[in-house]
């Protein structure tokens, strides 16, 4: 096994240290974020700049405040892992949300998904999807509207510039999702659009060429584990081929793998290090446990997507998975106590 | 075969009792401090459960069509006296459990959760396989909800939880976030 992997490997010494820190990980993934911020900025114009800056302010701004009131010294924004969570939670946030509820989630994802946890490395949660989780309970209207794509850079949708709690003046045009038109109007929306982009849907998951791609990169480099993202599209697509195949409940595995928000959560959610679990096997169990809960919220839930819902949920039992699939010590008998 | 899946479907996961509709709270947040515990109160309650759909349908079938009044007094006294019975009985086999879970046991008399069961099982007409499969699926929901709160609590402690969170404040953000995350099962298998 390549000492360069990044995950802790629970294993008698010697270990080889690879310099890969907590600073140059998040900065590693922060560089492929631009490519897929870039995306989203063509296709959902200035709303997607404006977005993401904001749930990046308020979770840099609320780390800063935190952080600088612990006690605990400097301040830890210099890690990086604030701006992602911002970046993260605006990338799946759709175009048309109003800009103080964007910064009220970044708020939400810092305090509730990280620091009343102790800070970077204790949340369980990931905090991007704490804060998305949020917001889609607290305003599960403005949450689960989308808007068109591609209307020209400078056109915003009028609620995004709503005030708080108040109406916009005019209403926007709305559109669905691809997966909204497959499970509620039966109508599957072409693979070309999908892949390259250009469909209704939260901002960073328009593109699964270039979510690919990007994690492909991250993959490669070792930034991440890549058993957790395999196991998750491998578990969606096998789940719904098998659903399609019989009696075509699912909409099959191209379908499922490039829409919706799962590659993007496969690729950068997924594989959050400190939310996850840190066996081999805990590992494939999580990516199992995501994109089976996936499939099965989109196939047969009330909600059109469920990657969010499916990621909280693995998040949840990780301490559990991580009980199990403890290694044995070595010299001690077939099952660790 | 499907109605009696989709009646635990949606009492263990969709409609969890206790991150759904809130109910059993107190051993939630009491009980949850080590897994093993949690394990042990699960299974007691899942005893319980069954004990009192078993119990109530006999009731509502012959006791109560007479003196329908009765209704919530009669599942009172039967939910104490099984929990009287349970306790009794983990008390002679293990000593241990029995300190362990202290004062939590008697409480199952007052876990809103089993009263509930009975009261929703009466209310939407259950048969007898049909209450006790609710009961079984409402029972393993809430072991599942207890599990889960005892994992994520054990690990916590470990956590730099700041002080001014730590303890009771902490628990009812992580039941927030859990129960915020169970939210993606609702309305799960109504469709179809």
């Amino acid at each position: 096994m390549s000492p360069s992997m990044p995950y802790l490997e629970i294993a008698p010494a010697p270990r080889v240290s690879s310099g890969l820190g907590t600073r140059r990980l998040m900065w590693e993934v922060l560089v492929t974020l631009i490519p897929v911020v870039a995306t989203a900025a063509y296709y959902f114009g200035a709303a997607a700049l404006l977005l993401i800056a904001a749930t990046t302010t308020a979770t840099m701004g609320t780390e800063w405040l935190l952080t600088r009131g612990s006690g605990k010294g400097s301040t830890r924004l210099g890690d990086g892992s604030a701006a992602l969570s911002g970046i993260l939670l605006g990338l799946c946030l759709p175009p048309s949300t109003p800009v103080w509820m964007a910064l009220l989630g970044g708020v939400v994802a810092i305090i509730l998904g990280k620091a009343v946890w102790g800070g970077l490395g204790f949340n369980l949660f990931n905090p991007a999807l704490v804060g998305r989780a949020f917001l889609q309970a607290a305003f599960p209207l403005a949450l689960t509207t989308w808007t068109a794509p591609q209307q020209g850079f400078w056109t915003l949708a009028p609620s995004v510039l709503a005030p708080p709690f108040m109406r916009a003046a005019t209403d926007a045009t709305t559109t669905a999702t691809p997966l909204g038109l497959a499970k509620f109007a039966g109508q599957l929306v072409a693979p070309e659009s999908l892949i390259f982009g250009g469909t209704a849907g939260s901002l960073g998951e328009t593109s699964a060429l270039v979510l690919i791609l990007c994690g492909l990169w991250l993959g490669l480099r070792r930034v991440f584990d890549w058993r957790l993202p395999v196991a998750t599209l491998l578990t969606a697509a096998l789940f719904s081929g098998v659903l399609q195949l019989w009696g075509g409940v699912a909409p099959g595995p191209l379908f499922t793998l490039s829409s919706g928000g799962l590659l993007l959560g496969a690729v950068y959610m997924v594989t959050d290090p400190v939310t996850t679990p840190l066996t081999p096997r805990g590992m494939w169990i999580f990516g199992v446990g995501v994109g089976f809960l996936v499939v099965l919220i989109r196939t047969w839930g009330g909600l059109a997507e469920g990657v969010m819902y499916a990621i909280l949920l693995m998040n949840a039992v990780t301490p559990l998975i991580n009980r199990l699939t403890q290694p044995r010590t070595f010299g001690t008998g077939m099952r660790s106590t | 075969m499907d109605d009696l899946l989709f009646i635990f479907a949606s009492a263990s996961v969709i409609n969890n009792f206790t991150l759904a509709y809130f109910l059993g709270l107190c051993p939630f947040l009491g009980v949850t401090g080590r897994i093993d515990t949690a394990l042990r109160l699960g299974s007691a309650t899942i005893f319980v459960m069954m004990i009192t759909a078993l119990a109530s349908w006999c009731l509502n079938t012959w006791v109560l069509p007479h003196a329908p009044y009765l209704r919530l007094i009669s599942f009172i006294v039967v939910i104490a006296s099984t929990v009287q019975f349970v306790e009794m009985a983990i008390r002679k086999l293990s000593p241990a459990l029995f300190r362990a879970l202290g004062i939590f046991l008697p409480l199952i008399t007052t876990n809103c959760a089993i009263l509930g069961l009975a009261l929703f099982a009466t209310n939407r007409g259950y048969g007898l396989v049909q209450g006790l499969v609710f009961a079984f699926g409402a029972g393993v929901g809430f072991t599942l909800a207890l599990l889960i709160m005892a994992g994520i609590r054990e690990e916590s402690e470990l956590a730099g939880v700041p002080a001014l969170v730590r303890g009771a404040a902490m628990s009812f953000f992580i039941a927030g976030i859990l129960s915020m995350a169970f939210m993606g099962f609702a309305g799960l298998f109504h469709g179809s």
